[in-house]
């Protein structure tokens, strides 16, 4: 009952941390302070997989936490890095909305999940309530990131934080293959892969990776 | 061989003619043998579908495809064998004037393959028995339908047609896929067997009931859905306007009297209210907008409107008949609109015949620009004669049998019960009338024009006769024109077993009348003889030019005719279309066309001839169908700037509408 209970609490910590990590994304305002972060974001969903895997006794899921470390804490924000410095791209993120409105708005969004999370889930185990909960306002957030930044990088990495909350969600929730989330991995691989050399494509043409560069190519005019 | 068999094995003739015609279609010998074989096999099938139904044999057959738990199911009863008959000698006369008509066409690539493959679908539309082969079969006719008409789609108008045609065919069928869900139910059993068998609300009958009227009535022209009707059916080739005209809006009527009267139960008075009002204004309608046209084939295909309300309004009155218990007079009111049904295929089919013998000759439609028809082509003219007569609905041809039979069941209206029917079938018995009286004058209209008087142009003083063919397939249809006319009382009786099968009633049997008369209800009150109302005519008429040869004067005297101080006038200075129209333009186009006439007359000494211009507005489609259309292009429009947006818009659009639902499903729950 006492080990029950510290398991509750301890991943309730580390979902809830990352939910925070999050909020730390939504005001950084210099890319390699964001890589970092998002370094970090990767660091506190490794160590949550790891403790499911604890708690669960499913072995298996240490595997994905060695991913999340492996790919997602080192390799993504080390290749990012060396994309920013070899691309020259300016350090600064240019954001769509202010910072304030945009803490404001992922507390909204947060506070949404929760009503919805706790209310649809109302007879599942408190564990996955609460990690389905944080799942969902981590998704909700990296989207916010996606949406609130201009530069291609921030996208990137916005897009990467929401894959953590899917990654999160799918830990809580018992008996999800390995099969699965090796797939899942390898996918945002892939992605990252494909969204780097696009990153390349488009600094070679217009100087710059602010997508709005695109928009002024297609002849568009916001 | 069981009659479903045959005529199965007759539709698949048709799917082999259709792909055999694909391989043929650029050899110079391709017309001849695809149309030899539809005519073969028409005729097969036509005279198969009479046996069954004199014999009266019902048969099944259940094909292992479509749904894998459904499977396709076909049947032949009576009311399928008679439009089975009424399909395939339409499909036979089309194809042997086709034999004569096809050797001019100018892309026999773009007509032959479909042809077989629209008579084989209207075919399987009547032997369908389950929901799914019928609605599948229905789509299969409406889109090979929709090929013909696209057959000559570089001549002006004609792709406005087949896209006006496109949309609302597929509008009909969503509305028949809607009817058929509601009368599956729940259980969802698509047989007929099924859903004849099952108990239906009076919620559901009514939804069906308007979901049909919107279905089939798109495809037969019920106004206010006709708009695509006098546009797609002129567009095609003649002999395949004559099919859709003349069997494809019977095919639709089938549809209609399929699931209302037979799959849906003892029906309540006020559908029959709803369906003969409905169908007294597609009458009246119809025939005014034929009044107005000086095209022939567009003429014509509003005629089918005219007609397509006579039919839907006597099937109104059998509904109302048979809400109330009153079989005979249900019976007499359905034999009458199975009877014009018939006669129209007939007539309709024999006029776009010679509308097309027609364009051929002269390569124009425009009667402004025709006249004097009947001196270069008499036997045309003498076949186009008949059908104006008969559809006309003067006797002794077919189309005042069914005509008088209709006002005969409209007379026994003071039978009904309800107030609203007392005087909605009066009222509407008078538009009917009304109908009759203004299809006469149209018809006087499109055939003085047309074929009497002095050609307006050089293409009409230069026509010459159609070929044998079509010549002997206009005649062929004339003369069963004249023959349902002079023995009506055949077809009544043949008719019979369709009313006792759908009705419980039938018409007394006619066989028995002396001297080939008919009587609907009882000697004492009404009854028609079409033999001796030929005879009578053929011998006044005989007497006439007797005493005018044997009495008048011998004496040749030559002089000119007195022309009112005009004598040296031009042709154009006849009787025209448009002038002969005028006086019901004044009177009924005010209103429902917003009819104006402009005389533009220019000043003392200016040597500008005046001008006579006509303006007309099609309301049904400024009022109804411009409105959608404008709406729909003006939110296509607006939509299309969702083409264009930046990706961090885009990526809003997903996020705002992933928040929209979660909220959604915050406050739902």
């Amino acid at each position: 009952m006492q080990m029950h209970s510290l398991a509750f609490d301890v991943s309730h910590t580390l979902a809830g941390g990352l939910v925070l990590i999050s909020f730390m994304m939504l005001y950084q305002d210099r890319l390699y302070s964001l890589l970092n972060v998002f370094a970090f974001h990767a660091v506190v969903l490794a160590l949550s997989v790891a403790w499911q895997a604890f708690v669960q006794q499913a072995p298996h899921l240490y595997i994905t936490a060695a991913i999340a470390l492996v790919f997602k804490a080192i390799v993504i924000p080390v290749a990012l890095h060396r994309i920013v410095k070899q691309l020259g791209i300016h350090r600064d993120i240019e954001s769509a909305v202010g910072i304030g409105p945009t803490m404001l708005a992922g507390m909204a969004l947060v506070a949404l999940s929760m009503v919805l999370m706790l209310r649809v889930t109302a007879e599942a185990d408190p564990l996955a309530r609460e990690d389905l909960a944080f799942a969902l306002s981590v998704v909700l957030l990296g989207l916010l990131v996606m949406v609130t930044r201009r530069n291609a990088v921030s996208q990137v990495v916005g897009f990467m934080s929401l894959e953590n909350g899917l990654v999160l969600a799918a830990t809580g929730a018992k008996g999800m293959p390995l099969v699965v989330e090796i797939s899942v991995a390898f996918s945002i691989l892939i992605a990252f892969i494909v969204i780097g050399i696009f990153l390349f494509r488009i600094r070679e043409r217009f100087d710059s990776v602010d997508v709005s560069a695109l928009d002024d190519y297609r002849g568009e005019h916001r | 061989m069981a009659p479903v068999v045959l005529q199965m094995s007759c539709v698949a003739g048709l799917l082999g003619g259709a792909g055999l015609a694909i391989f043929l279609s650029r050899a110079r010998s391709a017309t001849a043998i695809v149309y030899s074989l539809t005519l073969a096999v028409s005729l097969l099938a036509f005279f198969g579908s009479i046996r069954s139904l004199l014999g009266g044999d019902i048969s099944d057959l259940t094909l292992p495809i479509g749904l894998p738990w459904l499977g396709a199911h076909f049947r032949t009863d009576a009311l399928a064998s008679f439009f089975l008959v009424v399909v395939n000698l339409g499909g036979a006369s089309a194809s042997l004037y086709g034999l004569g008509y096809g050797q001019h066409e100018p892309a026999p690539h773009r007509v032959l393959p479909f042809l077989p493959a629209f008579l084989a679908g209207m075919n399987l539309v009547v032997l369908a028995d389950d929901a799914f082969s019928y609605l599948l079969c229905w789509e299969f006719m409406s889109l090979a339908s929709w090929a013909l008409v696209m057959a000559h789609h570089r001549e002006p108008g004609n792709a406005k047609a087949g896209y006006v045609y496109l949309v609302m065919a597929s509008f009909g069928t969503l509305a028949l896929l809607l009817a058929f869900g509601l009368l599956a139910g729940p259980a969802g059993d698509y047989g007929f067997a099924a859903i004849r068998s099952a108990q239906h609300t009076p919620y559901a009958a009514t939804l069906v009931l308007i979901l049909m009227l919107l279905g089939a009535g798109s495809k037969a022209g019920l106004v206010p859905l006709h708009v695509w009707l006098p546009l797609a059916h002129p567009a095609a080739p003649s002999h395949v306007s004559a099919l859709m005209s003349g069997v494809m809006t019977k095919v639709a009527i089938y549809g209609f009297i399929r699931v209302i009267f037979d799959l849906l139960g003892q029906p309540t008075w006020w559908a029959g209210v709803v369906v003969l009002i409905l169908g007294g204004i597609t009458a009246v309608m119809g025939i005014l907008y034929a009044m107005m046209e000086t095209d022939l084939k567009r003429l014509l295909a509003y005629s089918t409107i005219e007609n397509i309300g006579v039919i839907f309004a006597s099937l109104g009155l059998a509904l109302a008949f048979q809400a109330n218990g009153l079989k005979l007079a249900a019976a007499l009111a359905f034999t009458a609109a199975l009877f014009h049904v018939l006669n129209h295929s007939l007539f309709k089919s024999l006029l776009f015949f010679g509308a097309g013998a027609v364009l051929t000759a002269t390569g124009e439609r425009d009667m402004e620009k025709l006249g004097g028809l009947i001196h270069r082509m008499p036997q045309t003219s003498f076949a186009v004669l008949v059908g104006c007569v008969a559809i006309s609905a003067l006797p002794p041809f077919n189309g005042f049998v069914s005509e008088w039979l209709m006002f005969q069941a409209v007379l026994q209206s003071p039978e009904l019960p309800q107030w609203a029917l007392k005087i909605a079938v009066p009222a509407v018995g008078a538009l009917l009338a009304l109908a009759a009286a203004l299809a006469a004058a149209c018809f006087v209209k499109a055939y003085g024009v047309t074929f009497l008087g002095r050609s307006r142009g050089t293409a009409a003083e230069t026509a010459h006769e159609v070929d044998r063919y079509s010549l002997v397939a206009m005649f062929i249809l004339a003369a069963l024109c004249l023959l349902a006319g002079i023995l009506p009382g055949l077809v009544i009786d043949a008719l019979s077993p369709i009313t006792t099968a759908i009705l419980g009633g039938r018409m007394p049997i006619q066989a028995n009348e002396p001297w080939l008369s008919i009587v609907p209800i009882a000697e004492s009150r009404s009854s028609y003889n079409g033999l001796l109302v030929m005879v009578f005519i053929t011998i006044s008429a005989s007497l006439a030019v007797f005493f005018i040869h044997r009495f008048a004067s011998h004496a040749l005297r030559r002089a000119p005719a007195w022309g009112c101080g005009f004598s040296d006038s031009t042709p154009a200075a006849q009787y025209s279309a448009g002038s002969f129209a005028q006086p019901i333009r004044r009177v009924f186009g005010t209103m429902l066309f917003h009819a104006r006439d402009h005389v533009e007359m220019p000043a003392p000494g200016d040597t500008r001839p005046a001008r006579l211009r006509i303006e007309l507005h099609d309301l049904v489609w400024e009022g109804m169908y411009a409105p959608i259309a404008g709406a729909v292009g003006y939110s296509a429009d607006w939509l299309n700037r969702l083409q264009f947006l930046t990706i961090r818009q885009y990526l809003s659009l997903v996020f705002a509408t992933l928040v929209t639902l979660l909220l959604v499903l915050a406050i739902w729950s």
